[in-house]
């Protein structure tokens, strides 16, 4: 199975369109076609990541599901979280033997609200979230742990925000911080969009593409819901997908570390050499869509391929407080 | 621009606790706190109910200390709703002393320069606690001086129908179920409730901007779609048979059909019409789809598939950006309209 196409709506601060993502949706749609030559007709099942929370609505992902034009009616899924974790169930279904190929879509519109207080709610409801703790101050907790345990530094956390954004590591430790120890420069910033990524199966995939992006590997796993019971500095979860996927000789990553300091700290768990190439994209720190910003990092991952730029690279997907579960998605060219 | 509005959406979840976090709170209002002792013998504050690791049911309670050490802090230098102060305080991780796993909670400090790792902090109890974690009003450095008396605190009777006045905060936090469920103690915290509200600001496409803006005019703008060609009113972002934008704007008439209803007869929280009354999809002349409002002008039970209907409008200074304009569609006294004219619609 590969990744055969991937197109994404440009990554903005704040759209002036819907919540239900349609106005994003149509012209990522009508670009996978174009690309893969495909109709919606052509596509055996459609799932998608999105999340009600965000949107403020009940049942958001329905109106998004007018931007397929689902009708006659189509075979369709949705997963209350990244469109990563939509792929994956669309694997699943191709797998099965059921459809031989899939569109996978994820959208979110965080400048609606008040991100960081939104996602405060996918903390435990009886302990934690009580308190509203928000993104941003638990992934500093989580990154001045690392500091003190000597496994990052501000300087180095810098050096990766200036190795996406351009400028000098040195001149941006001299901005304040915005949630010590972080400063803006160590925060994705706040973004609205949409990305789409087409499935297909063995031959269907040879048909649409010079290059397929074929899957060797793809798997998911979580950490504890407790905070406390979790060791911080690293992230198990990854390390378990990782070699359960099998990432030996990617060439290149790219990571969803919405934060400085957990893009260096999934180098460490998933066990990245330094001549790996990290986020060639510009990655989550240029553009973090909510539920769409993973499965950009598969489509970007692919994209390496399609283009001849590499032949094994690997995608990763978060989601949760502080990088609470990981997908690992390993792909090659043939 | 489309239009856009303040949306604030909330709601009061209430849990059930479980016999784990039932006790912890229950502690917790009487200001002490529990962990439990998990598979590999690490003391988890707060207390889980399955282990992280072996994923085996937790219940061997270990009282800890109210006193700590920080494990990790950030700084908050702009609250945010909700959140236990509305001036800058630190976060942090405390590991209280007899437990292994670090409780996320606030610390009162004016300046981070008064955190640091391996600080000790205590906590600072809530003055009327209920039964929630907002029971620790937040931790302060262990260096401050002691207060000098909490509020008087009574052990919690055993007596179901002893009057509890209502502490502040009560209806945030509720005290629970009746004794004897569950095999807690009469009077143990069963129950938390948590009122989450988001702000947000909602937005509406282009298409339903334009029709929204006519009908504070007085104006029922559609528009078609350029590929089946349907007359969607109100118009959307993406047809829901092509997936594209509908285009052409069609002005329809305030004059339809019912192409189905029901009588409403039950009262539901927030109703403002007395039951019986009618709920149903009017079918606007010249529109492919029908939308859902009331008919009222005439008995519950006279109204019928196929009725002709007119829009009653609320008086032109009321109008807004929105159907509520149209107070209530009426019968016009026209024939019914024939079946095979709206058969397509239901
Ligand atoms: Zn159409």
């Amino acid at each position: 199975m590969a990744v055969v196409g991937f197109a994404q709506a440009p990554h903005v601060r704040a759209t002036e369109g819907t919540t239900n993502g349609v106005e994003m949706l149509v012209p990522v749609f009508a670009e996978l076609f174009a690309e893969t030559g495909l109709t919606k007709e052509d596509i055996g099942f459609w799932c998608s990541g999105s999340s009600d929370y965000l949107a403020a609505r009940a049942f958001s992902f329905i109106a998004a599901v007018d931007a397929i034009g689902a009708y006659p009616p189509i075979n369709e899924s949705h997963v209350e979280m990244d469109g990563a974790w939509a792929l994956y169930e669309a694997w699943l279904k191709i797998r099965t033997g059921e459809v031989d190929t899939a569109l996978v879509y994820g959208f979110g519109k965080s400048s609606a609200g008040d991100l960081r207080r939104t996602l405060a709610l996918q903390l435990d409801p009886y302990t934690v979230a009580p308190l509203w703790p928000d993104s941003v101050s638990i992934a500093a907790m989580q990154a001045r742990l690392g500091i003190d345990a000597g496994l990052w530094s501000e300087r180095a956390m810098a050096e990766v925000a200036a190795r996406a954004h351009g400028g000098d590591a040195v001149d941006l430790l001299g901005e304040p911080y915005i949630a010590d120890p972080l400063r803006r420069h160590d925060c994705a910033p706040i973004t609205d969009g949409a990305s789409a990524v087409i499935l297909a199966s063995g031959e269907r995939a040879r048909e649409l593409r010079e290059r397929p992006a074929w899957i060797t590997g793809i798997e998911h796993r979580i950490d504890s819901g407790s905070l406390g019971a979790r060791d911080l500095t690293t992230s198990p979860s990854t390390a378990a997908s990782a070699r359960a996927a099998d990432v030996d000789g990617v060439e290149a990553a790219e990571l969803h570390a919405p934060f400085t300091h957990q893009e260096i700290l999934l180098r460490q768990a998933i066990g990245l050499g330094d001549d790996v190439s990290v986020n060639p994209s510009g990655g989550p720190l240029t553009g973090n869509p909510m539920f769409a910003a993973g499965l950009s990092r598969i489509g970007e991952a692919a994209r390496l391929l399609f283009d001849g730029l590499h032949g094994r690279v690997l995608a990763h997907a978060t989601s949760g407080p502080a990088l609470q579960q990981n997908l690992v998605c390993v792909m090659e060219a043939r | 621009m489309p239009l856009s509005a303040p949306l604030r959406v909330g709601f009061d979840y209430t849990r059930s606790l479980g016999p784990v976090l039932g006790h912890f709170m229950t502690e917790l209002r009487a200001r002490r706190v529990v962990g439990v002792r998990g598979s590999d013998g690490r003391v988890h504050v707060p207390p889980v109910e399955y282990d992280p690791v072996t994923a085996a049911p937790l219940s061997e309670f270990v009282e800890v200390a109210a006193e700590g050490t920080v494990v990790t802090w950030s700084w908050m230098p702009k609250p945010l709703a909700g959140q236990p102060f509305d001036r800058p305080f630190a976060w942090a991780m405390v590991r209280l002393d007899g437990a292994d796993t670090p409780l996320l909670h606030a610390v009162d400090v004016a300046d981070p320069s008064a955190m640091s790792i391996g600080m000790r902090v205590r906590i600072r109890w809530a003055a009327d606690p209920i039964g929630g974690i907002t029971d620790i009003a937040c931790f302060e450095p262990a260096t401050n001086p002691l207060p000098t008396t909490y509020p008087q605190f009574a052990e919690p009777s055993t007596t179901p129908t002893r009057p509890s006045p209502q502490p502040a905060g009560a209806d945030r936090l509720a005290r629970g179920r009746p004794p004897g469920e569950g095999g807690g103690r009469a009077g143990d915290v069963t129950m938390v409730t948590t009122p989450i509200h988001l702000d947000v600001v909602h937005s509406v496409s282009p298409e339903e901007s334009k029709y929204l803006r006519a009908l504070a005019h007085g104006k029922l703008l559609g528009q078609r779609c350029p590929k089946c060609h349907k007359v969607y009113i109100p118009p959307r972002g993406a047809c829901p048979v092509d997936g594209v934008p509908t285009t052409d704007e069609v002005e329809l008439p305030d004059v339809g059909t019912v192409t189905t209803f029901c009588v409403v007869n039950v009262p539901f929280l927030g109703q403002r019409i007395k039951p019986p009354y009618v709920a149903a999809y009017v079918l606007l002349d010249g529109a492919d789809i029908a939308f859902l409002h009331l008919v009222l002008g005439c008995a519950a039970d006279e109204v019928r598939m196929g009725m002709r209907v007119r829009a009653v409008w609320k008086p032109a200074e009321d109008w807004g950006t929105t159907l509520e304009n149209i107070d209530h569609f009426a019968p016009t006294g026209e024939p019914d309209a024939p079946y095979e004219t709206y058969e397509g619609h239901l």
